[in-house]
């Protein structure tokens, strides 16, 4: 059985809160070159300086954005793992206490959603486990900002409803969003499930890289149609100025559901649509 | 590149209405910070009859919060935070005389009313460009509410930070689909 110390955890996790919030995902950064190229006027000057950003945020070693985020972060644990050293939901929190000290991110999670008092050191950390074969720990690191997060949706669909509904749903969760979730955007869509498992798959859908496709065709093809609608039709555009580059992505995750069910969750990224993972 | 006005703090009122939703401006002189905890305690504050942390007339108020400077720095990076969540506070600070604002996102119905009443402007940054936008600070000064850490009122010594007219005296509105 392998062993890992709850401290290699710790570094890793707050190595990669740091990378996650200063370094761009390649994809974006591919996405936005090209698309700045099919942008004029506004839409293109947003974009151009959206691609100055990324590179005085590596140059400069600072933030992309001063929202850092609340800290969602997936573990996926080896059951041949053995864990030593302490307990692993703490290292997870320190991880990110430090690299919010470290990385100079700002520190954006208060304590309780009612009084509001900020706990000064972005912790707690959302955290997601899943025990999956083998003996590796691997971690994934999501800082989310919530000008997008807040634009997120969950209906409770019935089966009646159809994939009409589904798509009307995310079209229209697209287009009320509008300018606030800082566009070019991705979106993530969670079909199926129970009520908390089409929400999470909607966050997992949006750390999956550009240009990746459901497995299943029939979804794949919806993925394309729907990213192509929105930026055909809704003229929002970079920062919500107008223009074809709306969304980066639609990425779909779907579940198997109950005879009676058709949950359909929309969660919302913007162009600093920040995910970084390591395997232990 | 697209046309540009380039605009000093304070802005006169004629400045003010002369300038048309969608223009690209860039914007040097004092701004101060406040979001949504700031804008709580305004709201509470003014309820009170209390003196407000700053001048209003003829500022600039900016929704924003940093992240933390690093040693040698100005600033660490800031933008823009969502305008909407302060469209609940904004017409009565308006009335008051804060009538310049910049942040991210649409408005509601009655801050465009109070931006036509009072001849206001609110202005839009690009979310996210926040260590781009860094670089337009040339100085900061803590004004109130240290506590509030981020969320602290800031006056920040910008130069020629850029911005679009997102909604002007007339009441026109650059995220307006149907414009
Ligand atoms: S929505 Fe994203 S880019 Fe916009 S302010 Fe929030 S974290 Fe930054």
């Amino acid at each position: 059985m392998k062993e890992i110390h709850v401290s290699k955890i710790t570094d890793a996790v707050a190595e990669l809160c740091i990378k996650a919030c200063v370094v761009v995902a390649p994809d974006v950064r591919a996405y936005m070159e090209q698309a700045v190229k099919e942008e004029t006027g506004t839409a293109r000057q947003v974009l151009e300086d959206m691609l100055k950003n990324q590179d005085v945020a590596i140059e400069r070693n600072m933030p992309i954005c001063q929202d850092t985020g609340m800290t969602i972060v997936f573990l996926e644990l080896g059951q041949d793992v053995h864990v030593v050293g302490g307990d692993l939901t703490a290292a997870v929190h320190e991880g990110v206490r430090k690299g919010y000290d470290e990385g100079y991110l700002r520190k954006s999670v208060v304590a309780d959603p009612i009084h509001r008092t900020n706990t000064n050191d972005n912790t707690p950390a959302v955290i997601h486990y899943e025990v999956v074969p083998g003996d590796n720990l691997k971690i994934t690191v999501s800082p989310k900002g919530f000008g997008s997060e807040n634009k997120s949706r969950l209906k409770m669909l019935v089966p009646g409803d159809g994939i009409e509904c589904v798509k009307n749903f995310v079209l229209e969760t697209v287009r009320l969003a509008g300018p606030n979730p800082c566009p070019p955007i991705v979106v993530g869509v969670g079909v199926g499930g129970s009520f908390e498992l089409c929400a999470k798959m909607a966050k997992q859908a949006l750390l999956r890289p550009f240009g990746s496709r459901h497995p299943d065709p029939y979804w794949a093809d919806l993925e394309t149609e729907l990213h192509e609608k929105i930026n055909a039709t809704m003229n929002i555009g970079p920062a919500g100025l107008g223009g074809i580059t709306t969304a980066m992505a639609v990425h779909i995750n779907t579940y198997a559901t109950h005879i009676a069910g058709l949950p359909v969750a929309v969660n919302i990224a913007c162009h600093a649509n920040r995910h970084e993972e390591t395997v232990l | 590149m697209a046309e540009f006005r380039e605009l000093t703090i304070p802005f006169s009122d004629e400045t003010i209405k002369s300038l048309k939703c969608g223009e690209i401006c860039y914007i040097t002189g004092p701004i101060y910070t406040a979001r949504d905890a700031a804008h709580q305690r305004m709201a509470d504050m003014l309820a009170a009859g209390e003196e407000m942390p700053f001048d209003f007339e003829g500022n600039v108020v900016f929704y924003a919060g940093p992240s933390p400077t690093k040693p040698g720095m100005v600033i660490g990076s800031i933008g823009p935070t969502t305008a909407g969540r302060m469209d609940s506070f904004a017409p009565d600070l308006i009335a008051k005389g804060l009538k310049v604002m910049i942040a991210k996102g649409s408005r509601n119905d009655a801050v465009k009313k109070s931006v036509v009443e009072h001849g206001g402007v609110y202005f839009a940054g690009i979310g996210g460009i926040a260590a781009l936008m860094s670089e337009c600070v040339k100085s900061v000064e803590l004004v109130d509410f240290e506590d509030l850490g981020p969320e602290a009122i800031r006056r920040l010594e910008v130069e020629k930070l850029p911005v679009v007219v997102a909604l002007d005296s007339d009441g026109n509105d650059v995220y307006d689909r149907k414009r």
